[in-house]
């Protein structure tokens, strides 16, 4: 559904381009994560789909129509995004942040929708915080504001949802609610694209994994293709092993300490 | 009690204390009268003297009074769901300091006209908010509201000193009419004044509403807007014209009347409203209820001396100013 072909882009006064001909498709009924180390030009690929950065070349395709050619709107009707970072200086009740989520489909005239507007009411059961539907945003732990966000996507209607670091700042519990409802809704039939760090859970959830090195895709496939010590070692220049998930069966990496010669302090 | 009668009530409500104090800011003067003598006056009915006072001297001030709290109030709801900041107003941005200079401008080129001078300070406006929000840029950092309203400040020093520039030739008369200027008053108050002004807030209004939406959205951050389908380039750069265009207004007519714009969002937002469309509403009801408290005040507090307006509504928005910063940090 979301497809990046050959996608470059170049920062001004950038000597590298931070996307150097990336091609990715994040099809519909399936996890698709990004992955990479800091800096590998993971955001940089979520904030060219927003449009907050132009593409030097290459094209985003949303179901083969050009992004630069479609409404914003149309565009929000029909992709969630959830960004990395956001915090409101005027905090809401939870259940009026979750309605902004059809302002894509509003016209500025509109009546707010209500707390009981179904699409709003089915947001906040998909993302099961029903329950939090009258505190305050600022009253939220980091777990309950990150699944408040994803309600507000959900609330968008669309049929993809990208997110960029959904996890960031929660415990093991939380971030693995959030991947399980992330592979729900993939298995309910949304495109899921999500920029993620944490690549032990990402195997076990993702369909299919890219790996981001230094703007280029080092390794794309499935879990078990991308998962292998080999590219891990030389993408994040550290020693580690691959083994399995006891459980699953997955990938799953493990990093070493260094106990050669080189201290790991002076890893680049 | 559904929140719709809940809200009706509540503004209803609201409406009848403007209402009462403006009354009461007609009533109160060198002549006091009775609140139906006012009325009755108002409609042209009663003592031909009490008529004449109230008709061309006592409802147009009242009226600009209502009018200039309007438009801050509303400029000051915008700036700061735009910009995400709880201490942004279009004096602290330097916004009004801008126009204040446009204003005095144009007067130094004697063009006094009723269309010229508020464009002068528009056109002096827009300049200011333009190179507060890019001094804040430059020093990266928008995010942070305290360094946007530092830039703010900084542009309204440069404001000052451009106006004692401007009039450091000036007859004394000028100079007088300038400090006039940059303390605030209603005192001089006509119809035709009234009359632009009304026009001049009207469209900023109906515009700032047709716009409240996309500032709900705006209000979420830049990547969460562009995730909205806001374009928040385009639409920051709408609402801040409108915005310096309402501060405009009200300093050409009424001078640099400030912290309304800071202390009325804020009071609206306390009363259980979040939306912009509905925020921005009710501070014109309430920057109309408060300014024309404030040159009550000013009237009241020392007479026959008259204390400037903008000298009221800094001293009770200075310390509403702390406490926000104090919130903030």
């Amino acid at each position: 559904m979301i497809d990046f072909d050959r996608v470059v882009i170049r920062y001004p006064k950038a000597s590298a381009a931070a996307i150097d001909t990336v091609t990715l498709a994040a099809p519909r009924g399936a996890v698709t994560a990004v992955v990479g180390p800091n800096g590998s030009g993971k955001s940089t690929l979520v904030r060219a789909l927003l449009r907050l950065l132009p593409l030097s070349s290459g094209r985003i395709a949303i179901d083969g129509a050009d992004l630069a050619q479609l409404e914003r709107r149309t565009v929000a009707q029909r992709i969630a995004v959830v960004a990395q970072r956001e915090s409101l200086v005027f905090p809401l009740p939870v259940w009026e942040y979750v309605a902004l989520g059809r302002h894509p489909h509003e016209g500025p005239w509109a009546a707010a929708p209500s707390r009981t507007d179904a699409t709003v009411a089915s947001a906040l059961d998909r993302a099961e915080i029903g329950a939090l539907a009258h505190r305050s945003t600022d009253e939220l732990s980091g777990g309950e504001w990150q699944r408040v966000r994803i309600a507000r996507a959900l609330a968008q209607g669309g049929e993809a949802l990208v997110l960029d670091e959904p996890t960031t700042f929660l415990d093991i519990a939380h971030e693995m609610a959030m991947f399980e409802l992330l592979a729900r809704l993939a298995h309910e039939g949304m495109a899921v694209l999500l920029v993620s760090h944490q690549l032990n859970l990402v195997a076990r959830f993702a369909d299919t994994m890219i790996l981001l090195h230094r703007g280029h895709v080092a390794a794309a496939g499935t879990p078990a293709d991308v998962m292998r010590a080999s590219v891990l070692e030389s993408v994040y220049e550290w020693p580690l092993v691959v083994t399995r998930d006891p459980a699953i069966g997955a990938p799953a990496l493990l990093p070493l300490r260094n106990r050669g010669p080189r201290s790991p302090f002076q890893a680049p | 009690m559904s929140a719709a009668l809940r809200a009706s009530l509540l503004w209803s409500g609201v409406a009848l204390v403007v209402l009462i104090v403006a009354i009461a800011a007609i009533a109160y003067g060198a002549v006091p009268l009775d609140a139906r003598a006012v009325v009755h006056a108002i409609a042209g009915r009663g003592d031909p003297v009490t008529v004449a006072i109230v008709r061309t001297l006592r409802l147009p001030r009242a009226v600009l009074a209502l009018l200039v709290g309007a438009g801050l109030g509303m400029a000051g709801a915008a700036l700061q769901g735009a910009l995400r900041n709880a201490l942004a107003e279009p004096y602290l941005l330097g916004v009004s300091g801008g126009a204040a200079v446009g204003a005095v401008a144009a007067v130094a080129l004697g063009a006094t006209g009723a269309f010229v001078l508020p464009l002068a300070s528009f056109a002096g406006a827009t300049l200011a908010i333009a190179v507060a929000l890019l001094v804040a840029r430059a020093s990266g950092g928008r995010a942070d509201p305290r360094v946007l309203l530092m830039a703010g400040v900084i542009v309204g020093a440069f404001a000052n000193a451009a106006i004692m520039v401007l009039l450091s030739n000036a007859p004394p008369n000028a100079i007088r009419n300038a400090l006039w200027w940059m303390m605030g008053s209603v005192g001089d108050a006509g119809w035709l004044t009234v009359g632009w002004l009304a026009v001049y807030v009207a469209l900023g209004g109906a515009l700032l509403l047709w716009f409240a939406r996309d500032i709900d959205i705006l209000a979420l951050g830049e990547e969460s807007a562009a995730a909205l389908g806001v374009d928040a380039a385009r639409s920051s750069r709408s609402i801040f014209l409108i915005a310096a265009l309402l501060s405009a207004a009200t300093v050409a007519a009424a001078g640099l009347v400030g912290f309304v714009g800071l202390v009325v969002p804020h009071l609206v937002r306390s009363l259980g409203v979040r939306r912009h469309r509905p925020l921005i509403a009710g501070a014109a009801l309430v920057g109309a209820g408060l300014v024309v408290a404030a040159d009550l005040v000013a009237r009241l507090a020392r007479p026959p001396a008259e204390l400037p307006l903008g000298a009221v509504t800094a001293l009770l928005g200075v310390p509403f100013f702390l406490l926000q910063l104090r919130r903030l940090s």
